[in-house]
């Protein structure tokens, strides 16, 4: 039973990492419009940019 | 949607019209575009490399393009900008014309490429334009003309006014409902491994890990309740957040215990799950009233449009309305909305009133009149000196009316509400007789009794209220957005559940509020008088350009603000305008008539009526067959009301109507039990709509009377309303199913926790199960009533 000392470690820290993710990308506003993401990846960047 | 028409296959061959390359209307004559503002728009589009937009938009048909505007109004934004810091300025605007997802894109795309402009975006969701410049490079008043030239109109408004209504409070939920849904997830995982019967030892470290996840995450993640569960307290009520904040708490402290005597019957999954679920229904129910406040905050902004002031010296400014003053002087273009109470210092025009009146005739204002803050001038450029602001104006006062009867409407107890306050009390009481029964009578150690009523709360946890409730409002809601049908306020379907009356309103309720012409005019005249039409605003120019859309646009017409419209051409001198105008002998009627009077004699009468909306008799009919009844009233003459009311077999009616004296007619209605929908568009509805059990107006109606009503709809079609009736009824049937299953759900489980036989694995699965139960029933209003329409 003493890989579960790495197991359980492991598991909680990819679901932590999730949970982090989501957190940042509330922060930084990715929810805030859900419709217009939804049109916007059918654009191209302009060129300059890429 | 549909694609538009590419550029090159713009030639509709059937009819010989063309489509214009830029915004797509129909227009005869000759070339690729329809107006000026097309062709500047198209070409600007083409220099800044963005022709793609063209070929990537869909448009909706029911939702023309706006047509660009030339003219260049004199534009002073400063009072709209915010510093940003590093050397930038922002500001935020409201956009209309948006129509998918290519406008985002030349809406930025356009600024971006102009020097200077360091962030430009467009959310599609709440129609707003954020973009930041330096302002050593560039001005933002220019960069608003370039975007409205593109053909979308910009609004500025202010971002405090919308954050304050912006939803903090959901998205700490969905922080909290992120957190424990991590939690839940995790010790969920170390449950089964338990359940499925792991050794003493492991058991032990599992707990301890689930003890270490459980409890901040407890802490963190039930804030929302526990807030809501001590004002209750405080305030010496119970509701269901007590309950709901004992489980939560109670649970952990004493699986925390069970874990250091490493007893079984630890119940960290059951609580975060519980606080996983509830956290789900909570955001739910919050997304709809944030969505409400969010549709009323559009409505609002949209009221809120710069005022041109002219200064002493000449100057002119760009100024809130808040910001007015009395004695400034304001300059009102034509399609300008008043701003203020005033006078007007020079000028003449004609000025809609149907907002405050009702009435759809327009009426002619020349100096010295008297305007009302919220009348649209129609055909002139008119100077205004401001009598009256903000609280002062006759609008003011409307508002007034509305709040007072807003306040005067019982406060509504929703059901789930009602149950919760009957529920919390026996749930507690059950919960403290367990305890008492099996530790007094029982002779249980405390600690063993304690865990027996914790299971008793966890198994009672009201999740079929706080979960099922919300879905089905969500589900419903996103029904009625689908058919154009906007819930603003978030118990107004429950409200309209009960409803046995509907009032209406009559110009521009029942009617389009849109006058047409009536047939029986000489065609050949009609196209001229089209032609010369064209060029107004007036509404009854409007109504003989859409009797022939077609026309050919006459060049040079001089308009005479308050008489009509004189082209030179043909033969002479063309006249289209009122009798005096026209030289025509009055005959009695000179309402919603036109006269056009050509150099040879030649003579024209053009009627214009107020059209039913199509689908007013039938609607009517349908709401008698569903045994609700009604009623109309109205600010109008009696003539015309009695004429409607006949037409569509409506027995009562009432002309003449004031907003005050349709209050008090609704509020006798209530006084008889009737559960009102009181129906209306024009500002003198407003105070009745919200003193009407519940309401509704159409989105063709004023920004003031969307605001008053819970529910606004788009479109022609009255078939809105019995369509929201029939969702709402079938929302509150699921509600009460949910509530029965509930019921039954605890008739079956309370029993066996009161004895004692739950372990953690039974309370795991039997409040997921519920859940997902009562989820999963809730979901079937958006299944059944899709293919029936209404």
């Amino acid at each position: 039973m003493t890989v579960l000392l790495f197991l359980i470690p492991i598991a909680l820290g990819m679901g932590g990492l999730g949970l982090a993710a989501f957190l940042w990308a509330l922060k930084s506003g990715q929810y805030d419009d859900m419709e217009g993401a939804a049109h916007r990846i059918l654009f191209d960047d302009p060129e300059d940019k890429v | 949607m549909n694609a538009l028409p590419q550029a090159g296959e713009a030639l509709d061959l059937a009819s010989g019209t063309l489509s214009c390359r830029h915004c797509g209307a129909p227009f005869r004559g000759s070339g690729e575009f329809c107006c000026s503002g097309c062709t500047a728009a198209f070409h600007l589009v083409q220099s800044l490399g963005l022709g793609r937009y063209y070929a990537q938009r869909t448009t909706d048909p029911a939702q023309p393009l706006l047509r660009p505007e030339e003219a260049e109004t004199e534009l002073d934004l400063s009072a709209w900008v915010r510093d940003v810091g590093k050397g930038e300025k922002e500001i935020t605007l409201m956009v209309e014309g948006l129509q998918c997802g290519a406008c985002i894109w030349l809406i930025e795309q356009t600024l971006l490429k102009q020097p200077g402009v360091t962030m430009a975006r467009v959310a599609l969701s709440t129609r707003r334009l954020t973009f930041r410049w330096r302002p050593s490079e560039t001005a933002p008043e220019g960069l608003v003309h370039l975007v409205s030239r593109l053909g979308y109109r910009l609004v500025p408004c202010d971002p405090a006014r919308l954050a304050a209504m912006a939803d903090k409070e959901s998205r700490q939920l969905l922080i909290a409902m992120a957190v424990a849904g991590f939690a839940a997830g995790n010790i969920m995982l170390m449950s089964v491994s338990v359940w499925s019967g792991a050794d003493q030892a492991t058991t032990d470290l599992l707990h301890w890990i689930s003890a270490l996840i459980a409890i901040p995450a407890v802490a963190f993640a039930g804030r929302p309740f526990f807030g809501s569960a001590l004002s209750a307290l405080r305030a010496g009520r119970t509701n269901m957040d007590v309950p709901i904040s004992l489980a939560v708490i109670l649970a952990p402290s004493i699986s925390l215990f069970e874990t250091f005597r490493s007893g079984p019957h630890a119940y960290f999954d059951s609580a975060v799950t519980l606080l996983f679920f509830l956290l789900i229904g909570r955001y739910l129910d919050r997304r709809a009233r944030g969505r409400a406040h969010e549709t009323a905050a559009r409505l609002l902004a949209l009221n809120a449009v710069a005022a041109t002031v002219v200064d002493a010296d000449g100057t002119q400014r760009s100024l809130p309305p808040a910001q007015l003053q009395p004695g400034m002087t304001v300059l009102l273009a034509p399609g300008a909305r008043v701003p203020a109470d005033g006078t007007i210092a020079t000028g003449a025009s004609d000025l809609d009133l149907s907002p405050i009146t009702g009435e759809s005739a327009p009426q002619a204002a020349v100096a010295g009149a008297h305007v009302f803050a919220g009348t649209l001038n129609l055909t002139g450029p008119l100077t205004m000196r401001v009598d009256a602001v903000g609280d002062a104006t006759l609008l003011a006062d409307m508002v007034r009316l509305m709040e007072a009867a807003e306040s005067r409407r019982g406060r509504f107890v929703r059901l789930a509400d009602r149950v919760a306050r009957r529920y919390a009390p026996v749930v507690h009481v059950v919960a403290l007789l367990t305890f008492l029964g099996w530790w007094l009578g029982g002779g249980l150690p405390w600690a063993d009794a304690v865990m027996i009523a914790v299971a008793v709360l966890i198994i009672t946890c009201p999740c079929a209220l706080a979960l099922a409730v919300p879905v089905v409002q969500v589900v419903a809601s996103q029904r009625l957005m689908r058919g154009g049908i906007l819930l603003k306020s978030a118990d107004a379907l429950e409200r309209i559940t009960a409803i046995d009356h509907v009032v209406f309103d009559k110009t521009g309720t029942l009617t389009l509020g849109r006058l047409e012409l009536q047939p029986g005019t000489d065609p050949a005249l009609l196209k001229i008088a089209a032609g010369i039409a064209g060029s107004s605003r007036h509404p009854l120019a409007r109504a003989v350009l859409r009797a022939m859309p077609d026309a050919p646009l006459l060049g040079g017409v001089v308009e005479h603000p308050g008489a009509g419209l004189e082209w030179r051409g043909r033969g002479g001198t063309w006249k289209l305008g009122s009798c005096a105008f026209t030289g025509t002998v009055e005959d009695g009627t000179t309402d919603h008539v036109l006269w056009l009077a050509g150099p040879s004699g030649e003579r024209q009468r053009f009627q214009f009526a107020d059209r039913l909306r199509p689908d007013a008799e039938a609607v009517v009919a349908r709401l008698k067959a569903m045994e609700i009844g009604v009623e109309i009233l109205s600010g109008d003459r009696p003539a015309p009301v009695e004429d409607l009311a006949r037409r569509l077999g409506i027995g009562t009616w009432q002309a003449r109507m004031l907003p005050a004296d349709k209050v008090a007619r609704l509020e006798a209605l209530a006084k008889q039990g009737r559960k009102v929908l009181m129906v209306g568009d024009g500002i003198n509805d407003a105070a009745a709509l919200s003193s009407a059990h519940v309401s509704m107006a159409p989105a063709s109606g004023t920004e003031i009377t969307q605001s008053a009503a819970d529910v606004v709809f788009q479109g022609d079609r009255l078939e809105a309303i019995p369509a929201t009736i029939l969702v709402a009824r079938g929302a509150d049937r699921l509600v009460r199913q949910n509530l029965l299953i509930a019921l039954l759900y605890n008739l079956f489980a309370v029993p066996l926790a009161i004895l004692g036989f739950v372990t953690p694995l039974i309370a795991a699965v039997a409040m997921s199960s519920s859940s997902l139960i009562v989820i999963l029933n809730a979901l079937r209003l958006g299944r059944a009533t899709i293919g029936k329409r209404g």
